[in-house]
């Protein structure tokens, strides 16, 4: 791995918790590293399975994926159907050979602004050791002459 | 066989059903569907055990249902499926009529209820071929089985057989034919190939049958079936509902339960 690898990673949030958990860790003028671009989203029941293959598609070395606490959706009941979601997408990624340890799901609520910027830098020193997400992007040129 | 056709020719003669939808001789000795609307087109109905394909694809198809009520003659498959379809609200409930074989008899099943109860008696779907291969794909390490699927995904040229020929993929405008926004790329190369096959997969999660054909309609031998099955194992161990089991259950992936247990959320 060259030393000059940066992740990218894409973090979908929702609006109502992990949101503004990363504005409060702005407002509490907490630094953490640049990698991530994160995408607000109403809520994680929004975050279709697709979004997330698309961050991939578009060279993302690795997401996250993070919304309310179970029982804090804003509209009641999001999270617990996003959860369900997940939990048949992540088997069937690794049932396909796609890296898992590249996808991270969590719950990061809206006064978690340390917690968020704890998570953002744990998953990307993950992604950094991992090095970037070369077959995936492989895919791409593959079989194009 | 004759107690079949006998059956048959007796709905269609009453007016009961418009139609005996089963399987007639094709090109090539195959098994091809069959749709019979009078009682003479009834004597070339046939079957056996080449007789593989699931018929419930064809109910939901808008020439299909103009037809009126049609008689299907139904593997367990095809009973599963259509438990699936009416439980998705795609067929009514009275809009079925079965003719199921029960060893040499025939039995006329005329709602989803007559279907559950016949079903519970057989034994579960899927064959333990596709069952020892998804073991021993699970087995292997998770760059093995990358390797495992870029290889065979590598023949996809994406003619969506797979899809055409499900019963459940019965959606008019499909996320594959949609351009604003391009999901997946729709050239057959192996971005679009893998992740075509992930969408399939997904969106049967929870309300695949298990009847495999999908498997059985690539025309170059992909084993997609492993995939969708995988998925519904899943969705069955965590959430421990099963597709096409009756008329009542809500699809898996649009209910929840506070308590679903999960171990990877931090």
């Amino acid at each position: 791995m060259t030393e000059s690898f940066e992740p990218k990673i894409t973090a979908f949030v929702c609006n109502w918790c992990t949101y503004a958990g990363a504005d409060l860790t702005g407002t509490s003028r907490i630094n953490y590293q640049s990698n991530v671009r994160v995408l607000r989203v109403p809520c994680t029941g929004r975050i279709d399975f697709m979004l997330l293959m698309k961050a991939f598609q578009k060279g993302s070395d690795g997401v996250i994926v993070s919304g309310c606490h179970p029982n804090d959706c804003h509209y009641t009941s999001g999270n617990y159907h996003a959860r369900r979601r997940w939990m048949v997408y992540k088997d069937l990624m690794d049932f396909m050979g796609v890296d898992t340890n590249r996808v991270t799901f969590s719950w990061v609520s809206a006064a978690e602004g340390a917690r968020w910027a704890q998570l953002v830098n744990e998953v990307t020193d993950n992604i950094r050791n991992l090095g970037p997400y070369a077959e995936y992007k492989a895919l791409a040129v593959a079989g194009i002459e | 066989m004759e107690a079949l056709k006998q059956k048959a020719k007796e709905l269609l003669q009453k007016g009961d059903v418009k139609a005996v939808l089963g399987y007639a001789v094709g090109t090539g000795n195959v098994r091809r569907p069959h749709f019979a609307r009078t009682p003479e087109q009834v004597d070339r109905l046939v079957l056996d055990e080449k007789c593989t394909q699931n018929l419930a694809t064809y109910l939901t198809k808008h020439e299909v249902k103009h037809l009126g009520k049609v008689a299907v003659v139904a593997l367990p498959a095809t009973q599963r499926a259509l438990l699936q379809l009416v439980a998705e609200r795609q067929l009514r409930d009275d809009a079925i009529c079965l003719l199921a074989m029960d060893g040499t008899e025939v039995k006329v099943l005329p709602s989803g209820a007559a279907v559950e109860q016949h079903l519970a008696l057989k034994t579960d779907a899927m064959p333990t071929a596709d069952k020892a291969m998804i073991e021993k794909l699970m087995a292997m390490t998770r760059e093995q089985r990358w390797a495992y699927w870029q290889q065979e995904l590598s023949r996809c040229v994406k003619c969506y057989a797979c899809r055409n020929s499900c019963p459940m993929c019965y959606c008019e405008h499909c996320t594959m034919d949609c351009n604003r926004p391009q999901w997946v790329p729709v050239a057959s190369h192996a971005l679009g190939n893998l992740e075509y096959h992930m969408v399939r997969a997904m969106h049967l999660a929870g309300r695949c049958v298990e009847c495999g054909e999908c498997g059985r309609a690539c025309p170059v031998g992909i084993p997609v079936h492993l995939l969708t099955f995988f998925a519904e194992e899943s969705t069955a161990k965590q959430f421990g509902q099963r597709a096409g089991h009756s008329t009542k259950l809500d699809y898996a992936l649009s209910t929840f339960k506070p308590d679903d247990k999960e171990t990877f959320i931090r």
